[in-house]
């Protein structure tokens, strides 16, 4: 368990002994969980591990059935939304063009008509898809979807970013482009917490490692540790390519 | 309160249509004085009104609305009040309505008569017949196919009469040789016509109709089969609504000499289609009561 | 058969030639029904989304029960909406029955349901794909039925002529509270019914062959702004 966890002031978020249960399972188990500014959190895991689960869980989309998650200085969980940003493993675009798309984002965060405009070029150019702007965002292919995702959830300025699976879905091309986006991201100041099952995926970006398993988490270690010498057993057997138990 | 631009004006262009749309609707007519004649359908479909009307509405500048209904169904409306003037052929059922307050007074206006019309080839053999009830004994005889309007209008009213004098009882035979339609006079003949079966009807509605077929007449002119209209205004005590002045100077045109003439002048396919007799005390001389 | 020739020949000489009287009837026809649909609409469309994205105790019962009422009979419409306006009804005072509006009243009431249901579920398929990124964008409640409107348009719009083009053939209710008066009340469909009554089997075909190349050209008049404004929308 970090330390960084029984602080009374949380740096950014912070997890506390969070439950989730469906059906009568349990699927995220008391898990306890600070992101700290700084370094990338990638949560590896199997599948149906209860990564994603963990993951709106953090951000809001669902609530646990007990414990808690804690932002800093704030209670209403509508408003600590607003730090923050999500680009879901199958893209969700509207229907409408994709600069229409980010300046659709851009005026639920209250921002000025003039400005979302101009703001919305700029993400799209920095996702290089300036020249496609006018294009109906849902006839985009599934690479230029997904980086029109990342520009959308980017251009709301979040100081935490959760990306569940980015990558999963695309060729590795497209995939080395949201890579690239994902490290210039953290580059600025962005909290990324990164969901993946991928292990060359998350020994390319990860800081710090949170290891999931069944719902619960075995291990949080940073990443070069984690990746030499892993302490949980399911982690070494995932790693190892095996069943994991 | 979030809302696209495009989405409020569009909405905003709905309110605008649907405004615009009922306000100019054609009541603008409304400054014209105008009633509403409940009547039976057959009486419209005759196409009596279109040829009666415009001289009416041009002598006193009152429009006439007509509103076609089963003959049922107009009492019915005009009990509730919803019309001004009452013109049906259903003698008891129209003296019930003035008995029970809700008619001023029955006048006679005008009659035609029944008709049994039925297939060319005559299955029943009943042509040349003028004793209706002679002739519905020998369709229930035959089981020959029978069409009634089974609406409990003045023509059913009629129908029912005319089985009774015969006494035979054709709902036993509901279903099989008798059907009942349910429906207005145009409707059951156009029955009638595809189940190649006997029916009866007014002679204005058969002269009319064109959906005849091979369709003939095959019982006409017993006295039995005539079939007196009557007009009522609706009893403004009972319905403040109701229009009486124009309604009286409706009733008083159509039993004047003018009006009567001009039921006289109707004519379809060369053939007069209903005879005026207002005034005459006791109407029509030999009828039942129906 | 000669009755279809003959009909369509008779359609052709009646628009053709302009007449009058047909004239009258089209556009009371127009009027009644669009104006129905757009009331239908104003109402329809909210409530439907509505109930696509709130929760609510009885809501699963709600939602059975307009759309049940798609299936609304037009005669009992027409029935209810006599008695209503009928002068021994509550309304009567108004002095509507028997008028233009009355119809449009009862076209409305036939048709909200229709809009209503289909919206619910046009929007309820769409809430399922969009719900979690709106509420991750930070939408309220509000903002995400405007954003399946929007979104939905397409579907809404089949939804809005579903139920135009049950108001424009409907006659069941229109004969009852509009009584098929000549020059006032009477539409297509009365037409159509009043001639079939008089066994002219041919003037209604033909103007039933009017009306379903009227219901033709609204919606392909509906279905080519909307393509215009969607291509403008993406320019
Ligand atoms: N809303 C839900 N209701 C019931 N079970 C769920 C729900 N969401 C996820 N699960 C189950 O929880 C487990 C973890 O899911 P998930 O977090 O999506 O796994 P992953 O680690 O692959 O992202 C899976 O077994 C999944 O079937
Ligand atoms: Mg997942």
């Amino acid at each position: 368990m970090p330390d960084g966890s029984r602080r009374p002031e949380p740096d950014l978020l912070e997890v506390r002994g969070v439950t989730f249960k469906a059906g009568g399972r349990m699927l995220v188990d008391h898990i306890d969980l600070a992101l700290r500014p700084g370094i990338v959190t990638v949560i590896l895991g199997p599948n149906g591990a209860g990564k994603s689960l963990l993951l709106r869980l953090m951000h809001g989309l669902l609530t646990p059935a007990s414990g808690e998650i804690l932002m800093p200085g704030a209670g209403a969980t509508a408003r600590t939304r607003r730090g923050q940003a999500m680009v879901f493993q199958a893209p969700v675009l509207l229907r409408r063009s994709a600069k229409a798309n980010i300046a659709y984002a851009l005026k639920l965060r209250g921002v000025s008509r003039a400005e979302r405009n101009a703001r919305a070029i700029t993400a799209l150019e920095q996702a290089g898809l300036a020249h496609l702007a006018d294009s109906p965002a849902r006839r985009l292919s599934g690479g230029e979807q997904q980086r029109l995702a990342l520009a959308r959830a980017l251009a709301l300025e979040p100081k935490i970013l959760f990306l569940d699976e980015p990558t999963a879905s695309l060729d590795p091309a497209s995939a080395r482009a949201i890579e690239g986006v994902i490290g210039d991201t953290h580059a600025r100041g962005v909290k990324v917490v990164l969901v993946t099952h991928d292990v060359g995926q998350a020994k390319r970006l990860a800081g710090e490692v949170v290891f999931l398993n069944r719902g619960k988490v075995t291990e949080i270690s940073p990443a070069k540790s984690f990746f030499k010498r892993p302490e949980s057993v399911p982690a070494r057997q995932f790693l190892a390519g095996e069943i994991v138990e | 309160m979030f809302l696209s631009r495009t989405f409020t004006r569009g909405c905003l262009m709905l309110a605008a249509l649907v405004l615009s749309l009922t306000l100019a609707s054609p009541r603008q007519a409304a400054a014209k004085p105008f009633i509403i004649l409940q009547s039976s359908t057959s009486t419209v479909n005759s196409g009596l009104y279109n040829f009666l009307l415009p001289r009416f509405t041009s002598k006193t500048g009152i429009e006439v609305r007509v509103v076609s209904a089963g003959t049922g169904q107009a009492i019915n409306n005009a009990k509730n009040g919803d019309g001004d003037v009452l013109l049906v052929h259903a003698r008891s059922a129209e003296e019930k309505f003035v008995a029970q307050g809700y008619g001023v007074k029955r006048f006679d206006v005008m009659y035609n008569d029944f008709i049994i019309v039925g297939p060319a080839d005559d299955p029943a053999e009943i042509s040349g017949l003028e004793d209706a009830s002679a002739a519905f004994k020998i369709i229930a005889a035959a089981k020959a196919p029978f069409a009634s309007r089974g609406d409990i209008s003045g023509t059913h009213k009629k129908e029912m009469k005319l089985w009774k004098a015969s006494q035979v009882d054709p709902v036993t035979a509901s279903g099989t040789w008798y059907r009942e339609t349910g429906s207005g006079m145009g409707a059951t003949l156009n029955v009638a016509v595809g189940l190649r079966a006997y029916t009866l009807t007014d002679r204005g509605t058969w002269i009319s109709f064109k959906n005849r077929g091979d369709f003939k007449i095959h019982v006409q002119g017993g006295t039995a089969l005539l079939n007196q209209y009557g007009i009522i205004l609706v009893n403004p005590e009972k319905h403040p609504n109701v229009k009486a002045r124009e309604g009286q100077a409706f009733i008083d045109w159509i039993l004047s000499a003018q009006g009567q003439a001009a039921i006289a002048a109707y004519k379809l396919g060369g053939q007069q289609l209903f005879f005026p007799n207002a005034g005459t005390l006791s109407s029509l001389p030999l009828t039942g009561r129906d | 058969m000669s009755d279809f020739s003959s009909a369509l020949s008779k359609a052709l000489y009646l628009l053709i030639s302009g007449d009058a009287a047909l004239m009258e009837i089209i556009a009371l026809s127009l009027q009644v029904s669009l104006s129905a649909i757009a009331l239908a609409t104003l109402i329809g469309l909210p409530l439907g989304s509505v109930l696509a994205v709130a929760r609510f105790p009885g809501r699963g019962g709600v939602i059975t029960l307009v759309n049940a009422l798609m299936g609304l009979p037009p005669v009992v419409v027409g029935l209810i909406v006599y008695m209503l306006l009928s002068n021994a009804g509550p309304f009567g005072v108004l002095n509507l029955l028997y008028t233009p509006t009355a119809m449009l009243i009862a076209q409305t009431i036939l048709v909200t349901p229709i809009i209503a249901a289909l919206a619910r579920q046009a929007c309820e398929d769409l809430l399922e794909e969009y719900d979690e990124q709106l509420r991750s964008l930070g939408a309220g409640t509000g903002q995400i039925i405007a954003t399946l409107l929007w979104d939905g348009r397409t579907r809404l719009l089949t939804a809005i002529l579903a139920g135009f083009g049950r108001a424009i053939a409907e006659v069941g209710a229109v004969m009852i509270v509009g009584g098929n008066i000549n020059h006032v009340t009477r539409t297509m469909t009365t037409a159509i019914a009043l001639e079939t009554s008089k066994g002219n089997l041919a003037l209604a075909l033909a103007l039933g062959v009017i009306l379903l190349a009227l219901a033709f050209a609204v919606n392909a008049a509906v279905m080519g702004l909307s393509g215009t404004a969607e291509r403008a929308a993406h320019a």
